[in-house]
């Protein structure tokens, strides 16, 4: 059996506060894997590394040493379900523990609040801690293999780079998050420049409302040109992106061009699981998944 | 505003401490930038706009810090780290830009929607709160009305707070806002 493991779940901004279906996913499908889920208590924004960093990098680092403190005084590492807040402890775990007078200054901030920091804990991905239970173990739980099912995977860029500062055993080309779909039986699709940016991170999406749908648009069109049954991403931020991108193409273009599902990966892995599409929140979300789930005959 | 490129460049608008300034907050190898062009080649917003990542390193390099830090291509970047992993001298093109974004808040250069968002931050301890639906929808999903952040923990919110004023956060977003950027 799978070794139980235990962490504290960060959650971020975007996904309890816009999409709980997506936590609502990672919290009944990661249990089933042999990760237990411990609530972060009082934990804020992570802060979003492409705008508070880009605003103000002292107030970004404690802010974000302050979450892992609270991780960290609870006797666990963190897990997270977004790219962008991934990026953030990565960095700031980097920044403390390469910088000495950094850590000093943080801990100092921290301890005027009554928080003890030693940027001893660490974070991880929820798609890290899937990847080292391994595709192999995942595939023998699967109980509705989803062949048939054409996906179109999304990394997103801070799941990945920078790449010095990443766990994964390559620095391009990856596979690990293919692998993970392919788990489920459904067949990941190439298709052109898949590891294009989404265009919603470094505050593009709040300050440049315009050029981030463009980047969305050209990875869409993409995503089109390969016939794929849905988009699977693994980044409440790039979710955002692809699920509300969609409507306003198509309200730009008077049609209904963009209609490709968006689904995070513990929403595919719960369908494999048997698990019910409202259990995974499938029911919830802005661009219609019925298609794609009559497809799988859930 | 800026001047054609063609135009001569005046003394008075180089700052010749700038590239230490950025050296200093940890671009070490930005001086041995080559102008090859590798990070605007790559650059997803390139593709799409007239921001070109090589020229912001030139002139970041050669000191015209008002006009670097004034423009709003700062802000079309979306911190994909492609420039980064690419960039044959293994600048740190991406931190390059954040940084100079930190410089450009400093000078009070921050777009209004930049600012709204940090306030949000400021009041709830998340740079996009809970609304009223996703309350609902949170209640459907059988999840708890509020999640287990600062919003449904006083204290850990006056926490946060403190820590924004400690840092000069708050004195930041909430002080004179200069247009342009
Ligand atoms: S890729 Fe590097 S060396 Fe080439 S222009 Fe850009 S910053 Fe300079
Ligand atoms: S990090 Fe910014 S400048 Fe560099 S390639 Fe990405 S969008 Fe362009």
């Amino acid at each position: 059996m799978t070794e139980v493991q235990k962490y504290s779940l960060f959650l971020g901004c975007v996904m309890p506060n816009r999409f709980p279906n997506l936590e609502k996913s990672i919290r009944v499908v990661l249990p089933r894997l042999g990760v237990e889920l411990e609530d972060l208590e009082g934990a804020s924004c992570c802060p979003a590394p492409g705008v508070i960093r880009s605003f103000d990098e002292p107030t970004w680092l404690a802010l974000a040493a302050r979450n892992l403190a609270l991780a960290e005084n609870a006797g666990n590492d963190i897990i997270t379900g977004c790219n962008g807040c991934y990026g953030t402890f990565k960095e700031a775990l980097g920044e403390v523990r390469s910088n000495p007078k950094k850590l000093r200054e943080v801990r100092k901030i921290l301890k005027d609040v009554g928080v003890r920091f030693k940027a001893k804990s660490s974070a991880k991905h929820v798609i890290e801690v899937l990847s080292e239970i391994g595709p192999e173990r995942i595939r023998e739980l699967i109980t509705l293999p989803l062949s048939g099912i054409r996906v179109g995977v999304h990394y997103g860029c801070h799941l990945l780079k920078p790449s010095k500062n990443r766990p994964w055993k390559q620095t391009q080309k990856h596979s690990f998050l293919d692998e993970l779909v392919e788990a489920t039986g459904a067949e990941s699709v190439a298709y052109k420049d898949k590891d294009l940016c989404c265009g919603a991170g470094g505050g593009v999406r709040a300050g440049q409302a315009a050029l981030s749908v463009d980047f969305a648009r050209e990875k869409l069109d993409n995503l089109i040109a390969a016939g794929v049954d849905c988009i699977i991403n693994v980044c409440s931020f790039c979710h955002l992106q692809f699920e509300l991108a969609q409507p306003q193409l198509n309200d730009e273009a008077g049609t209904q061009e963009y209609q490709i599902p968006v689904v995070y990966y513990t929403q595919l892995l719960g369908l494999a699981l048997g698990i019910e599409p409202d259990e995974l929140g499938l029911g919830k979300h802005v661009v219609d998944t019925k298609p794609l789930l009559a497809r799988i005959g859930g | 505003m800026n001047e054609s490129p063609l135009d001569a460049i005046d003394s008075e608008d180089i700052d010749p401490h700038f590239a230490d300034k950025l050296v200093d907050a940890g671009i070490g190898r930005i001086r041995t930038c080559i102008q090859c062009g590798v990070c605007s080649a790559v650059c997803p917003s390139g593709r799409r706009t007239a921001f070109r990542t090589r020229e912001i390193m030139r002139k970041a390099v050669l000191g015209l810090k008002d006009e670097v830090l004034s423009s709003e291509d700062l802000w079309l970047c979306s911190t994909c780290f492609t420039c980064l992993e690419r960039c044959p001298r293994e600048i740190k093109v991406t931190d390059a830009i954040v940084v100079m974004r930190n410089m450009a808040v400093e000078e009070g250069y921050m777009l209004p929607q930049h600012r709204k968002a940090s306030k949000k931050l400021l009041t709830s301890g998340h740079l996009v709160p809970i609304d009223r639906a996703n309350r609902r929808a949170r209640r459907e999903l059988g999840l708890d009305e509020l999640p287990p952040t600062t919003h449904s923990d006083e204290q850990a919110l006056e926490e946060v707070k403190k820590v924004m004023k400690k840092t000069g956060f708050k004195t930041l977003i909430e002080g004179e806002a200069k247009e342009g950027a």
